[in-house]
């Protein structure tokens, strides 16, 4: 593996695990505000 | 999100996928007219959802027609590399492994079908369950590779959302939801034999046996003229059986008639270069419109004679 390579996947990586830390991130809000919404019995 | 290998079976490394084309494997564009006739079906539902659960369902909507965008392309890649059209999305293209595509797919699956029970009903989450595998099985499986009338049954996937939203806010399936999907399911031949027509090589070149390709052009513009007749009954329905009041009844009978005369105006047609099938674009063009159109008129006519 070239250095170039390498770090063409390093940086693949790094994206990735930001975009998935964002999402996991709204997932907590929305789950956050699903369990707000059915105790205050919304549905 | 699914993993890549970094390491190929052979010495070349393999490149993860990009994050940007896990999302475009969702098809964002097609998803929009989904998520708007969700959207529509939940909103002309009766009763009261709360505006996060509201948010839930159609998130749901969008990313389970996400999931079966996934699992179809994962299926297809062989397909989509012959086509002009599709050789560039992710999977045709080198920018991702089939096996990332189909975790990808199938872990959105399971994430939208369980957070809309959750969220609001399982009636909602098992419909949705039923369009994801739909799609994947009925249509993309089986119809499609097999028969020149895929589109017709398998247009029922893209007939769902309607019925899913409906089915969030009240918990059943009732005559109008019903209604809508009708009106999907028979808008869908005509809308996509007009996009058949004038892509008509690049499906030849696939081998796949759309109308055009099989029966010739005289057909399909005969078959485009005959699903909007039967269309144009499932656009009136909601109307004549006191469903939907007079705003809808008035936007589904201009629009209806804006439809059959570009669909009269393709059936006289005999031009077989595409290059010069403007008449055939405007009606795939205007048929995007007209769904739109109908399913926002459903929900004001809704909200004002509720």
């Amino acid at each position: 593996m070239t250095p170039d390579e390498e770090r063409q996947i390093r940086g693949r990586q790094k994206s990735r695990a930001i975009v998935t830390g964002v999402l996991l991130g709204a997932l907590v809000i929305l789950f956050y505000a699903i369990t707000i919404a059915k105790i205050s019995g919304g549905h | 999100m699914a993993s890549s290998p970094i390491m190929s079976e052979g010495s070349a490394p393999v490149i993860p996928a990009h994050w940007r084309d896990f999302v475009a494997l969702t098809k964002p564009r097609v998803m929009t007219l989904v998520v708007f006739t969700g959207l529509c079906g939940l909103l002309a539902a009766p009763g009261h959802i709360h505006a996060v659960l509201a948010f839930t369902a159609i998130l749901c909507i969008a990313v389970g027609a996400g999931a079966a965008a996934t699992l179809n392309q994962w299926y297809e890649v062989d397909i989509d590399a012959k086509m002009k059209r599709t050789a560039n999305r992710p999977l045709p293209a080198g920018r991702m492994d089939r096996q990332s595509a189909l975790h990808f797919g199938v872990g959105l699956s399971f994430f939208s079908v369980l957070l809309m029970g959750v969220a609001t009903n399982w009636l909602a989450a098992a419909v949705l369950a039923v369009s994801i595998l739909f799609y994947l099985f009925v249509y993309t499986i089986w119809l499609k590779p097999r028969t020149a009338q895929n589109i017709v049954i398998g247009g029922a996937a893209g007939a769902f959302p309607p019925v899913i939203g409906w089915a969030a806010v009240t918990g059943d399936i009732s005559a109008l939801p019903v209604a809508l999907f009708m009106l999907i399911f028979f808008w869908t031949p005509p809308h996509f034999w007009a996009l058949a027509l004038f892509v008509k090589t690049d499906y030849a070149a696939a081998g796949i046996p759309m109308l055009p390709v099989v029966s010739g052009e005289v057909v399909t513009r005969r078959q485009i003229w005959f699903y909007t007749a039967v269309m144009a009954v499932a656009a009136m329905a909601p109307v004549l059986l006191r469903l939907t009041g007079p705003i809808y009844g008035t936007a589904a009978l201009l629009g209806t008639v804006i439809f059959a005369i570009l669909a009269f105006h393709v059936l006289r047609r005999r031009e077989s270069d595409p290059a010069r099938m403007a008449p055939e674009k405007r009606l795939f063009k205007y048929s995007i419109l007209y769904l739109f159109l109908l399913f926002g008129a459903v929900v004001i006519d809704r909200w004002v004679y509720a």
